[in-house]
């Protein structure tokens, strides 16, 4: 017990801690968005963009996160590109994980039946109505169980930060090494906030079916409530 | 319908009409002056400043920097086939014991998986490194790699033996044999060849977090190639880096044609098994 209370080491520790959720946050925030439009790009009808989708994949589903690391805080300052150490781990982790985001969505969209949407399609939905109502509800429960491992990878593989200049848990981990504390010790103060934090996406992944079905139907209820149904009309299927 | 449905059908959108045909071809004009401009903003930041001079090119030349990249090379493979093989060792026995009749082991096995999946490698590497293998960063890199990969090979193993029919152990039973025969002669061979592409996939995983080691100075790819970067007059980390992108991924790509193969292999008619009725 005696490490967390001495020289500042709470300290140390807590704000490690906070630097790691941030990190994880804004990246998976950047892996999300950045995911989702590459997904889109994978399975668009233009084949310059479903390459450009795949090529971004393969290139950095194989490569190690370490090498984007080394890539960002030491090859885009020579391009005159300067951030702070911790906007290139954000970058290096966002994109790195995007790769995964896509792969998991395009699979996702994939493992729905053609017929689903020829249905929809046959039943006069349009091609929004297809993607909110058909497609992208069945979509979602079966992306739900791998996206949940994506970003629990993230907050493990924010540590890499650490060995490049952003003061997270990792960076904590050797500075306290350094001086000198058993690693046993340390390695116990560490490891339980990546514990917490991944037991909590878990959980958050868990509950997220019920939060978004509660959030739909609040926002059916109000849009039922405010605006009358209107019949759309068929468009014809270009 | 079913003629237009080719093998890039999609849920999302039908066979393109003539309108649609050219919207998306100017769609595709759209990506692709897009995606040059990209490639031109990027040649445009290398050749201006100076990526492109030929001294920072000239370390390659050198036989000392291409043995050190080779050396870095053979370094990475050495863990990594190390690592690969213990962590199958390690995933097996661990997925023994997760599957176990008894409980004790049961629950042993399940918080060994679980808290080694969940841990950052990094963090186990650097305690290993610091605490148990003092100063011996091969040993570090290779238990951190076998502790974290072999704990996923466990699930993957396990969620394979899970996924065979309950009737071929059933019939294993019936015919008279022990839980370890059923388990080593009906189940697990099963599992593993219709497991082996997912665990190839975590091998790539492995290959990959080899280059943790440069953060402990265990001397791998990664590690030579900075290494190579500051030790060379101008500091050549673009070429460098461009030097060793291609090298892990077309590593990695080829474990992941391997898996693919093995996939095809497989299915093949030749040495497929009876298909079992669920």
């Amino acid at each position: 017990m005696d490490i967390l209370f001495e020289h500042g080491n709470f300290a140390l520790l807590r704000d490690g801690f906070l630097q790691t959720v941030e990190l994880s946050a804004l990246a998976a925030l950047l892996a999300l968005l950045l995911g989702t439009l590459l997904a889109a790009f994978r399975v668009s009808p233009v084949p310059v963009l479903r390459a450009f989708g795949a090529v971004w994949v393969t290139v950095f589903r194989n490569t190690p996160l370490t090498l984007l690391f080394l890539a960002a805080v030491f090859t885009l300052p020579r391009l005159d590109v300067r951030f702070s150490p911790f906007t290139f781990a954000v970058l290096a982790l966002g994109f790195y994980t995007a790769a995964f985001v896509c792969e998991v969505l395009r699979s996702g969209i994939n493992t729905v039946p053609l017929g689903q949407a020829e249905a929809a399609r046959s039943l006069g939905m349009t091609f929004g109505q297809t993607l909110r109502l058909v497609i992208l509800p069945q979509a979602a429960k079966t992306v739900m169980g791998p996206m949940s491992s994506v970003f629990i990878a993230l907050p493990r593989n924010s540590a890499i930060a650490g060995a490049f200049s952003v003061a997270e848990l990792f960076q904590a981990q050797a500075s306290l090494t350094d001086l000198g504390y058993p690693i046993v010790l340390i390695f116990f103060w560490v490891a339980l906030p990546y514990l917490a934090i991944s037991a909590s996406v878990g959980v958050l992944f868990h509950y997220l079916p019920q939060i978004a079905l509660a959030a739909g139907r609040l926002v059916r209820g109000l849009s039922e409530r405010g605006t009358p149904v209107r019949t759309e009309t068929v468009e014809a299927n270009q | 319908m079913s003629s237009s449905r080719s093998a890039s059908a999609s849920v999302l959108y039908d066979a393109p009409g003539p309108r649609a045909r050219v919207r998306y071809r100017a769609l595709g004009v759209l990506a692709v002056l897009g995606i040059a401009g990209l490639l031109w903003y990027a040649y445009d930041k290398l050749d201006s400043t100076g990526q492109f001079a030929p001294e920072l090119w000239e370390p390659f030349q050198y036989t000392a920097v291409q043995q050190r990249i080779l050396d870095g090379l053979l370094a990475t493979l050495k863990a990594f086939a190390l690592a690969a093989v213990l962590s199958l060792l390690l995933g097996a026995l661990l997925a023994a014991g997760r599957l176990s009749d008894h409980k004790p082991v049961r629950a042993v096995s399940t918080a060994v998986v679980q808290f080694f999946r969940a841990m950052p490698l990094l963090i186990m590497i650097f305690a290993l490194y610091r605490g148990l293998f003092a100063g011996d960063p091969f040993w570090a890199l290779v238990t951190g790699l076998t502790l974290y990969n072999g704990s996923v090979q466990a699930e993957i193993i396990r969620s394979g033996v899970e996924a065979v029919p309950r009737g071929q152990g059933e019939a294993a039973y019936a015919l008279g044999m022990r839980k370890s025969q059923v388990m080593l002669s009906i189940l697990v061979p099963q599992a593993v060849r219709s497991m082996l592409p997912a665990i190839i996939s975590q091998m790539v995983v492995t290959l990959k977090d080899t280059s943790l080691g440069f953060v402990i100075t265990y001397p791998e790819l990664l590690y030579a190639i900075k290494i190579i970067a500051s030790n060379s007059t101008g500091y050549p980390y673009v070429p460098t880096v461009l030097v060793a992108t291609p090298i892990y991924i077309t590593m990695c790509l080829l474990l992941t044609a391997l898996a693919r193969w093995i996939e095809a292999r497989g299915r093949r008619g030749a040495n497929r098994r009876t298909p079992v009725p669920a």
